[in-house]
């Protein structure tokens, strides 16, 4: 089965810089975040994503969203 | 924005919550519920009282009543014995529910009209800048106890069990899936249903008792959560300091609404 | 066909209340209103109207406004030491504009006062209980049979103005059993509020239109909008903005005080043929009515301006009343909390004497008479 890949954003003008997000990610091999200098959130690998959506479900602001990318 | 948020959330973001707010992770667990749920929006009524948690009725989508503080159940058994098929979501939080609203909380538990309440418990007025509630836990830290709080704090599932509530769980913002899945057992249970939420305050809580950081505050939350069958194999020395997770008690009881229009049959039948 | 029964103030006020189409009803028990409570309880379910007794006031206060956001037609009855504590929903009513009816049948105070005896301590209070200013509508009868009539009005008016509406009755009226020739099937005007005609993502549930009183949707009818007791904009959602406030605050009163000539109801007699006019209400009124029949068989030019409705006050119509009498005297059983309101409107043109009563009696008309007798010496 090939492998998921999934589409993160992150809708900057919403984030509130709590970073909860970068914290909980379980990105492999590495975070799919990281955070700007002013603390929001950046999305910066989003091939590492696994689709756990626990930044989406966890983002007190509702600016994280992850979806399945369709199989090319 | 996500198309679950969308359908039922006004549009009218950002809220009002500081950085990390669990509110907004409640917030979000409930939209999912009520996506699972499929609900008519316009048959569904929101009631909240005051403090941080109860701004959450002007960000929803539905017939949405935001009270005065402590006073959401009574509101809410008033629209719900005016339209007893309409759905109720009641969200409060610790103070709202527990403090100023405590004897309305016992009251509404024992009645067990259908409608599901959200209790937010941050462990704080959070609204009023950080003073402790009645859930706050012992030697915890806040404006108004500034060297630890003195007060026994109530354990508000356990509270709602001995008053009659029909469902009672316990959720809290790390589980968040977990939570969803509460939010609509709590629906789907006919009569009363308590939700009570372990969520988090990184201000005016977590900055007084050495978790400033909202994503420290979540690990808190995590490492402070057991739930129910693995609690059950731990000993109170180890509960101590835990909330424990999960529907915690589920029966079958009465539905005042229900119970009020068999009344009115009897009485309309002429059997009094 | 008219029936004549032997009927209670309170009962009439519970009959006044369902043919006015109260659907719902939350109380608590408290003296002397309770019958009005056990009045509902037993009459209600025969028609599919509901009753809940609540563990408090401010619940019953919290219930019935909740109810009627709902659509229902609801009140709660109460008296002095309950009504105080309603008074934060009082105003929560006020400023979300949600029609309800709030039965006070007075008792004496401050706090527990002299159960149950009588007073009319909370004209005061009806006005100015609940914070902030808003205005409201009060009412009090001085008969059963004006109860019952009252009561209906009571109704009318909060669904017509989108208000609270204080129904203020004396102990003495409401445990005073009197005849009471009313037919159940008369055909009296019942009004409900006014719905939204627009689709729903066109509503302005809290506008700015001329009359000050917005069309108000039910929950469940399609128009999903927001109560708040924060100071909010013309959709309903919190705003501080210093014009919406400013304007918002304005509405609230004018839409009841610039509508008075439309609410203000009174009895006058002989007001234009007098040289001292009584000015007294609710169960004050029939002391002072008899007081002036027998001063007025003695040829003494004594006439009766009876306000029925209480809040708002027709300040045009008591200056006209008042103006060139000898004297005006205001019996009440208080220490003249509506004699300061004809102090202030008269502003000193007339001599306004108060005539008080807080040991739990009636003023009685030999007192009036006296007084009378005294200011025209």
């Amino acid at each position: 089965m090939a492998k998921k890949s999934y589409d993160v954003q992150v809708i900057s003008k919403l984030c509130k810089a709590c970073g909860i997000c970068v914290s909980l990610c379980l990105g492999k091999p590495e975070n799919v975040f990281t955070q700007a200098p002013d603390g929001k959130a950046v999305v910066v690998k989003p091939e590492n994503c696994i689709g756990c959506l626990n930044c989406e479900m966890h983002c007190p602001d509702f600016c994280v969203e992850v979806s399945e990318k369709e199989a090319e | 924005m996500k198309p679950i948020y969308q359908e039922y959330f006004r549009n009218n973001l950002p809220h009002i919550w500081c950085a990390g707010c669990g509110n907004g992770i409640v917030m979000s667990a409930w939209a999912r519920a009520m996506d699972e749920l499929k609900l008519d929006k316009n048959n569904v009524i929101g009631v909240s009282g005051i403090g941080c948690s109860s701004r959450i009725t002007g960000y929803l989508d539905l017939n949405t009543l935001h009270t005065a503080h402590g006073r959401a159940l009574p509101f809410a058994q008033g629209a719900k014995m005016a339209r007893p098929d309409m759905d109720v979501f009641v969200f409060s939080g610790d103070g709202d529910c527990a403090a100023i609203g405590g004897n309305h909380f016992i009251h509404a538990c024992r009645r067990n009209m259908d409608m599901t309440l959200i209790v937010i418990n941050n462990n704080i007025y959070g609204m009023t800048g950080g003073q402790f509630s009645p859930l706050t836990p012992f030697g915890k830290k806040a404006t108004t106890a500034p060297y630890g709080s003195v007060d026994p704090s109530f354990n508000l599932c356990e509270l709602a069990i001995g008053a009659g509530a029909s469902f009672v769980a316990r959720g809290d913002i790390y589980h968040a899936k977990q939570l969803t899945d509460l939010i609509v057992a709590g629906y789907k249970h006919k009569g009363f249903s308590v939700i009570e939420v372990i969520a988090s305050c990184p201000i005016s809580y977590g900055r007084r008792n050495k978790i400033p950081n909202p994503a420290d505050m979540m690990q808190y939350v995590k490492d402070h959560t057991v739930a129910k069958a693995v609690a059950e194999k731990m000993t109170p020395e180890q509960l101590e300091d835990k909330y424990i997770t999960g529907i915690l008690h589920e029966a079958q009881g009465r539905e005042y609404t229900e119970e009020y229009a068999k009344l009115c049959e009897r009485v309309q039948g002429g059997d009094k | 066909m008219a029936k004549v029964r032997l009927v209670q103030g309170n009962e009439a006020c519970a009959m006044g209340a369902l043919k006015a189409g109260a659907s719902f009803y939350a109380g608590y028990p408290i003296t002397p209103s309770t019958e009005i409570a056990e009045h509902m309880a037993e009459m209600m379910p025969a028609c599919g109207a509901r009753f809940i007794q609540m563990e408090d006031e401010i619940a019953s206060a919290g219930a019935i406004i909740g109810a009627s956001a709902a659509g229902a037609k609801a009140f709660t009855a109460t008296s002095g030491p309950g009504f105080s504590l309603m008074q934060e929903l009082v105003g929560y009513a006020a400023i979300t504009e949600i029609p309800v009816v709030f039965v006070d049948v007075q008792r004496m105070g401050p706090s527990t006062g002299l159960p149950t005896l009588s007073s009319q301590g909370d004209i005061q209070q009806a006005r100015w209980g609940s914070h902030g200013d808003h205005s409201i509508i009060a009412i009090a009868p001085n008969s059963v049979m004006e109860t019952y009539y009252q009561t209906i009005k009571a109704f009318n008016l909060a669904e017509k103005y989108r208000t609270p509406v204080i129904f203020l009755l004396d102990e003495e009226i409401g445990h005073l059993r009197e005849r009471f020739e009313v037919d159940e099937n008369e055909e009296i005007e019942i009004i409900n509020r006014e719905k939204p005609t627009c689709a729903p993502e066109d509503y302005v549930p809290f506008e700015n239109v001329a009359g000050g009183v917005p069309p108000m949707a039910s929950f469940g009818e399609g128009y999903r909008y927001h109560f708040t007791g924060l100071t909010h904009n013309e959709k309903g959602f919190y705003s501080s903005a210093l014009p919406v406030v400013d304007k918002f605050n304005r509405r609230l009163v004018d839409k009841i005080e610039k509508n008075v000539k439309d609410i203000f109801e009174c009895e006058e007699l002989f007001v234009d043929d007098c040289d001292v006019l009584l000015i007294a209400y609710g169960s004050v009124a029939r002391s002072a009515q008899e007081a002036m029949n027998e001063l007025r068989e003695a040829g003494v030019k004594v006439g009766l301006f009876r306000p029925i409705t209480i809040w708002p006050i027709d300040e045009e119509r008591i200056k006209a009343a008042c103006a060139g009498k000898k004297a005006v005297i205001v019996p009440e059983m208080n220490l003249g909390q509506y004699a300061r309101e004809v102090e202030r409107i008269v502003a000193g043109s007339v001599p306004v004497k108060k005539l008080c009563r807080v040991d739990s009696e009636l003023v009685i008309p030999e007192e009036i008479i006296d007084m009378v007798k005294e200011v025209l010496k």
